[in-house]
């Protein structure tokens, strides 16, 4: 049996909240986990947020955010951790323990150029002399390849991309030669195709240096790619622990199952009509007269029929909700709605205008007033487009609540005091009180777990059908496009790179951007990663 | 819900202020002119703080004088919070030359020292209660106003405002039902600070024969009309002195801990 490496013994954690006016109390973030983490073995942690990865992941270098309390036992190596002091846990973290955090950019200090930060640690704990840790860092920016392996070192953090950041972290966190890595989501803050570069970036860094690593993420489809096993966590407690192949293949546990068989949503596409409700006729836009975000866009929405936009971060897709919207007139082009041309600008727009386009946000938390309950929220609408009042109004909302799956004892709370997913439903509620002819969704469940999001994209499927409404679905998230979408519309760099059908978007032959953005979406099946790598036609950008 | 110790001691001094300041003249003993004995006599049971450099009884003229000095300084916070946050909010909401022309007017007022201003002003027109207030309110409101602009431009650009916008909203919705209620919380706070400069500028500027003139007289009045009696060793000047210190105290502590109490609540009920 392989020697083991970090033992973690009925761990509990502890921390003190301060609801708004109640009194303080303790709640349990992770209760009696146990896990043993074999030398040279990469553990996925898998759970959605509130799960307690990210706070088991720390513990096993004795670390607790904020003013929380560790009580269990953490081997690591054979010495029990949590209870040596600040002196012995200073030699240990960054020496045989490092940590790649989610976000890199904000990691890295923006002052020091990257090879000063990412030899600190073997230099603190002399586990090289300066040429040495360097020499080492330049082979590692190669094996990940970074481009400029030799002077990539001597760039700030600004100077690199986001995916390079995260690999240039990854090169920190191998320098002084671990025995364990924690990865905290290295991956999710970035691009699809971005992510894929990183990932098999840290799949080859396990490989060749024969580290430990507990691989901490929420994406099942992505731990799959990189981990020898999983162990899946729910509200702080152990759901079910398998090799990945048989978490993927076959999940014991319902929870798990679940998170398997996330975004297995059946739409099928529906025929065009005849007359498209929305017509967007060469767009061109650009923010100050100097960078052109947009350029010559033409799509169109049928009734009660879905667009998916598509595109990774900086392609335009959200400008173009801003232009359909009125908030940032375009400089060249037309929209046209329901057969009528609508004005460029916000200010000329007629309330009628107004209400038959609807927007939901990302993020539901600033989307809604938080000084405003649900019933203000939703019943605003009702009031100010179709007059409706009192015991009226207070019915119409009932009954939108009702539409959202959610009931009259929500009419009082404020937006602080729902859960994501319910702030989301509220949003929708609130763009349905409109009754219009079109919602902008822009990537309204890219702030949500796998499995509410998966609820609100089937709620957003029914209300589909029974209000026959059309939603412009904004997201890079190709898996949501699959389950929902009736037509794609492309975007790369302000372009159309295509546009049609769900069916003659999705079937090939593909253009090479449409191909690496479709191959880069994580499949939920081992060996998917590097099948990927050697079909691919095209680098990613972020590259 | 627990109320720290300092807080209290600040909630029952200002209370115990304000209702002073309500009911003067049912408690004052006597008139606020009335001379009722001989110069700076020492305390005694018929004046319970002695009498000033005229004789009235000082116990009645702190009572009265702190009544001037509340109702001068309320009057005054509550214009300058009015004009400034509306004017901020609407700067804010705006934009574009407008605020340009609003925020660059400001800071010329904010670039000549208050108090010389205030007293320039104060030197050419006629001096009553209602000049003050509005000389002491306009100037306060140019501090209120960068606040709340500043406050409101942070509020203007979230995700609800611009639903509200699309939504079609006029511009009064969107000051007083969408940023005004987001933005309480900074302004309750700085509403606090705000009187307790208004209650020293208005002293500052009686104490200077500019504020409140004879034979009526808040605390900065007192304290000048008693000022010779502190070289014989008699400490009249010293109680609206004190008088003065105590107040701005005790509000400043309601003001931390309504500071405290908002940010803690924030996106929550509000309370």
């Amino acid at each position: 049996m392989a020697e083991t490496l970090l033992d973690i013994r009925n761990l509990h954690i502890e921390a003190t909240v301060y609801p708004a006016g109640e009194p303080a109390k303790d709640i349990v973030i992770v209760d009696d986990v146990s896990l043993i983490l074999e030398k040279g073995k990469v553990l996925g942690l898998i759970g959605e947020s509130g799960a307690g990865k990210s706070t088991i992941g720390l513990s096993s270098m004795a670390y607790g955010r904020g003013s929380i309390r560790l009580s269990g036992e953490v081997f690591l190596n054979g010495r029990e951790i949590l209870s040596s002091g600040s002196r012995g846990l200073r030699k240990l973290r960054g020496k045989e323990v490092t940590y790649v955090s989610q976000s890199a950019a904000a990691s890295f200090n923006p002052a020091k150029r990257l090879m000063e930060q990412i030899v600190e640690a073997a230099l603190e704990h002399g586990v090289a002399s300066k040429a040495e840790a360097e020499k080492r860092a330049v082979q590692l920016f190669r094996e990940l390849s970074l481009p400029n392996p030799e002077t990539i070192g001597n760039r700030y953090p600004h100077q690199v991309s986001g995916g390079q950041l995260q690999r240039a972290m990854t090169v920190m966190a191998l320098v002084p030669e671990p025995d364990l890595i924690v990865f905290d989501e290295p991956t999710t803050a970035l691009d699809v195709t971005t992510q894929i570069d990183v990932l098999a970036a840290i799949k080859k860094a396990i490989q060749k240096t024969g580290v430990a690593a507990l691989y901490i993420t929420h994406d099942l489809a992505v731990v799959a790619q990189v981990s020898d096993e999983i162990m899946v966590l729910r509200n702080g407690a152990k759901v079910e622990r398998n090799t990945a192949e048989n978490i993927i293949n076959s999940p014991q546990e319902d929870y798990t199952k679940a998170l398997v068989s996330v975004r297995s949503i059946d739409h099928k596409e529906k025929k065009p009509s005849k007359n498209p409700v929305l017509v967007a006729r060469g767009i061109s836009a650009a923010y100050g007269n100097k960078v052109q975000v947009l350029k010559n866009i033409s799509v169109e929405v049928h009734p009660g029929q879905t667009l998916a936009v598509v595109g990774e971060s900086g392609s335009g897709k959200s400008t173009l909700a801003r232009v359909l919207t009125g908030l940032l007139p375009p400089f060249e082009g037309t929209v046209t709605f329901a057969g009528r041309t609508l004005s460029r600008a916000l200010p000329q727009r007629t309330k009628e205008d107004l209400r038959q386009i609807q927007m939901i946000y990302q993020m539901a938390d600033t989307a809604m007033n938080p000084r405003q309950t649900v019933e203000t929220i939703i019943g605003r609408p009702l009031g100010f487009y179709f007059g409706l009042q009192g015991k009226k109004r207070r019915e119409r909302v009932l009954e939108l609540l009702d539409e959202i799956e959610m009931g009259e004892g929500f009419l009082d709370r404020y937006p602080a005091e729902l859960s994501g997913g319910q702030k989301q439903r509220v949003c929708i509620a609130r763009a349905l009180a409109a009754k219009p002819k079109l919602i902008i969704c822009d990537e309204v469940t890219s702030a949500l777990d796998p499995l509410v999001a998966d609820g609100i994209l089937k709620l957003l499927l029914r209300l589909q059908r029974s209000e026959d409404v059309a939603y412009l679905f904004i997201t890079h998230d190709l898996a949501t496009v699959k389950a929902i979408a009736d037509s794609i519309a492309v975007m790369y760099q302000g372009s159309l790179v295509r546009y049609g059908s769900k069916s003659d978007v999705l079937a090939p032959p593909f253009d090479d951007y449409t191909d690496l953005l479709l191959s880069s979406v994580p499949e939920m099946r081992i060996g998917w990663l590097e099948e990927v790598l050697q079909n691919r036609k095209m680098e990613s950008a972020g590259n | 819900m627990r109320i720290p110790i300092s807080a209290l001691i600040g909630l029952v001094l200002t209370a115990g202020f304000f209702l002073m300041a309500i009911f003067a003249p049912l408690i004052a003993p006597y008139e606020m002119a009335e001379v009722v004995g001989d110069v700076w006599e020492p305390r005694s049971a018929e004046h319970l703080l002695g009498t000033d450099n005229i004789g009235r009884d000082l116990l009645s003229r702190m009572i009265y004088g702190g009544r001037t000095t509340i109702i001068i300084a309320t009057a005054a916070t509550i214009l300058s919070f009015t004009l400034g946050s509306f004017l901020g909010f609407t700067a804010a909401v705006i934009g574009g030359w407008i605020d340009q022309l609003m925020s660059r007017f400001v800071d010329l007022l904010m670039s000549i020292p208050t108090l010389i201003f205030a007293l320039v002003v104060l030197s050419v027109m006629p001096v009553n209660t209602t000049m003050l207030i509005l000389v002491m309110g306009v100037l306060d409101a140019t501090r209120v106003y960068r606040l709340s602009r500043a406050v409101a431009v942070d509020i203007n650009v979230q995700d609800f405002v611009e639903a509200a916008k699309l939504r079609g909203e006029k511009r009064g919705w969107i000051i007083f039902r969408e940023i005004l209620p987001n933005a309480l919380s900074p302004l309750v706070a700085e509403l606090g600070l705000r009187f307790i400069f208004a209650v020293l500028f208005l002293s500052t500027l009686s104490f200077l024969g500019l504020g409140v003139q004879p034979p009526d007289s808040d605390w900065g009045g007192m304290v000048k009309e008693n000022k010779e009696g502190i070289v014989f060793g008699i400490g009249a000047a010293l109680v609206p002195a004190a008088a003065i210190a105590a107040l701005a105290i005790s509000v400043n502590l309601v003001a931390d801990w309504v500071l405290n109490r908002t940010s803690d609540l924030k996106g929550g009920r509000g309370g």
